[in-house]
């Protein structure tokens, strides 16, 4: 199925995603070609048939709730990679208008 | 013979005996890094100080008496594998620079065994691709062919391996990630059974068919790899307890041969579209091993032909919610300056400029399949066919012991050749994405050449059956040895 530019759009939108003009048109085409292919799916007949989500068989793998302490070094070399810290706290921009 | 060129059982006898060292073998690896990686360029980060301090510890436990297959190998790690103090970058603007915190379990596991970590290897960025030509930082050349891709995504694992950069190598396989690199390049490669071997610091793509694999010059050297990184991980809740299997045993018993074992041919996989050269090779090899006693018969796998529309949509489906976690905030690529002032415009525009387009292209796609009024008739009517998938490929599976197939229905393609066509990109993973879905174990060995290129077949096995593909991979390249042939780099 083709999208509209439209849709590119919103779906940009929805992944968070800038994207230029010229990536808008590319990748109309390139996802409409894609779908298309993926649109074969629709004949394989899978009435009453179970979507397979992950393939182990295990159920509820329960494990220990346990807070494991970081060294006050662990706790720097996981802070040091974010790009703006306030009080040990990774700092964002404001949500809100 | 150079020591670079050994495999790990001939290095780790060597290093038994006391003929040679791990700094020795670790400094002709690097040697070789420097003699061939500028025009293969298959590592994006070589570690040379600390895998020669790396080595050193190796002689030192090897001298007071510890002994182990891995002990003073080096080898190198893909780069979306985490390497603590070690940059993982995922060949990916948004990541560069990245150091990671801690080491993947698969990592740790290799170092327990003494393993000596030379650098980090070229991929197609975020593993989206099967040519390396996607990588950020440009792409690997093929070691048999310079015009050439190596594969992928797994390309400098595979090419730094058949280059004999090092000994062997860790990749990643989602959709053939290790396997199609390695038929590429002419080495083995092995996807383990997805639960196998944990997920824990692979940067995550698919997260329902990521595998940690090995590339490595010998089926055997493979399995030695394997019996160290394989085990159930409290950090991976897929991960299994299994049962030894005879690969996991200390020393594998793989001079049974394969005489009385059934082998199938899925009909579905031999296809017109497959090269006259690719063809040969394969059937070449169903003679071979008929000689040495196993016994071939036809099966069927009807729903082969949806594999592809399936993984690619499932694939991007858990892409654009994997990749979420790149949002400019916590690490790597930040745009938050003053055309940034809101949140949500340090998202987009710390995603919009730093991914590259196929990462893009398949968050895109994912976004779009899991969005509301689509999810029903791309992603739920996905999975559903993937079980169809997996359910006939476990019923084969019962029926033999293993599946032969082609690895690819080509050799290497050229640079560029079809780098602007995505959809065609997608085809390659045609006969590797279906074992990827059922979760199931599956191995490229090298079985001849198509004008002076490597062709691999592909050899896939029931749950937690690496075994059989050992003994199968093992007695026939015993016979054929195509691995003692090497490129000559030009």
């Amino acid at each position: 199925m083709a999208l509209s530019k439209e849709q590119i759009r919103h779906i940009a939108k929805l992944a968070r995603l800038e994207l230029s003009e010229a990536e808008l048109k590319k990748y109309g085409g390139q996802l409409s070609d894609v779908l298309s292919y993926a649109d074969q799916l629709q004949e394989a007949d899978v009435e009453g048939v179970e979507p397979t989500a992950q393939v182990t068989g295990l159920e509820n793998v329960f494990r220990e709730d346990i807070v494991e302490e970081w060294d006050d070094a662990e706790v720097k070399a996981a802070l040091s990679r974010a790009p703006e810290l306030e009080d040990g706290q990774i700092k964002i921009k404001r949500v809100l208008g | 013979m150079r020591l670079n060129e050994l495999t790990i059982k001939q290095a780790s006898e060597k290093l038994a005996k006391g003929e040679i060292t791990s700094v020795e073998l670790t400094e002709a690896c690097l040697a070789r890094i420097k003699e061939v990686d500028g025009k293969i360029r298959a590592c994006l980060v070589v570690s040379e100080k600390e895998a020669l301090e790396e080595a050193k510890k190796a002689d030192e436990r090897r001298a007071k008496g510890e002994k182990g297959d891995l002990l003073g190998i080096p080898y190198l790690c893909k780069m979306n594998i985490m390497t603590k103090g070690i940059e993982t970058n995922a060949a990916s603007k948004v990541l560069e620079g990245y150091i990671a915190p801690y080491d993947a379990t698969v990592v740790k596991k290799l170092k327990a065994a003494g393993a000596v970590l030379l650098g980090k290897a070229n991929l197609d960025e975020f593993a989206h691709g099967a040519s390396t030509e996607n990588s950020a930082f440009g792409p690997t050349y093929n070691p048999w062919d310079l015009k050439r891709v190596p594969g992928g995504s797994s390309g400098g694992s595979a090419a730094g391996v058949a280059a004999d950069m090092c000994v062997f190598a860790l990749g990643t396989d989602t959709g053939g990630s290790v396997r199609q690199p390695a038929s590429f390049c002419g080495v083995v490669g092995l996807k383990p059974t997805y639960g196998l071997a944990s997920r824990f610091g692979l940067i995550a793509m698919t997260s329902s068919t990521d595998v940690p694999g090995v590339i490595a010059k010998t089926v055997e050297d493979a399995g030695l790899v394997l019996s160290v990184i394989a085990g159930k991980d409290k950090n991976d809740s897929t991960t299994t307890e299994t049962a030894k299997s005879d690969f996991a045993s200390p020393k594998p018993d793989l001079s049974r041969g394969v005489r009385g074992l059934k082998i199938g041919l899925p009909e579905e996989y031999f296809i017109d579209g497959i090269e006259k050269g690719v063809r040969e090779a394969i059937e070449a090899a169903i003679e071979k091993l008929k000689e040495l006693g196993a016994e071939f018969t036809e099966v069927s796998l009807p729903h082969t032909k949806y594999a592809i529309p399936v993984y690619y949509i499932i694939t991007p489906s858990e892409i654009s919610s994997n990749l979420a976690r790149f949002d400019g905030v916590k690490y790597g690529l930040s745009r938050r300056d003053e055309a940034a002032p809101h949140l949500y415009d340090v998202y987009a525009k710390s995603r919009g400029g730093g991914f590259g387009p196929e990462v893009k292209r398949r968050i895109m796609l994912g976004t779009y399949a899991l969005s509301a009024g689509y999810y029903d008739a791309y992603y739920l009517r996905a999975q559903k066919v993937r079980t169809k998938i997996k359910e006939e490929m476990d019923k084969a599976l019962e029926k033999v012991d293993c599946l032969l197939t082609p690895s690819s229905p080509h050799p290497a393609f050229k640079i560029g050749e079809q780098s602007d066509d995505p959809l065609k990109m997608y085809l390659e993973d045609i006969f590797m994405s279906g074992p990827s879905l059922a979760g199931l174990p599956a191995m490229s060995v090298p079985c001849g050449f198509d004008n002076g290129l490597p062709v691999g077949m592909q050899l896939i096995g029931g749950r937690f059956g690496e075994a059989t593909l050992f003994r199968v991979g093992n007695c026939y390249e015993r016979a054929e040895k195509w691995n003692k042939k090497k490129p000559s780099i030009k």
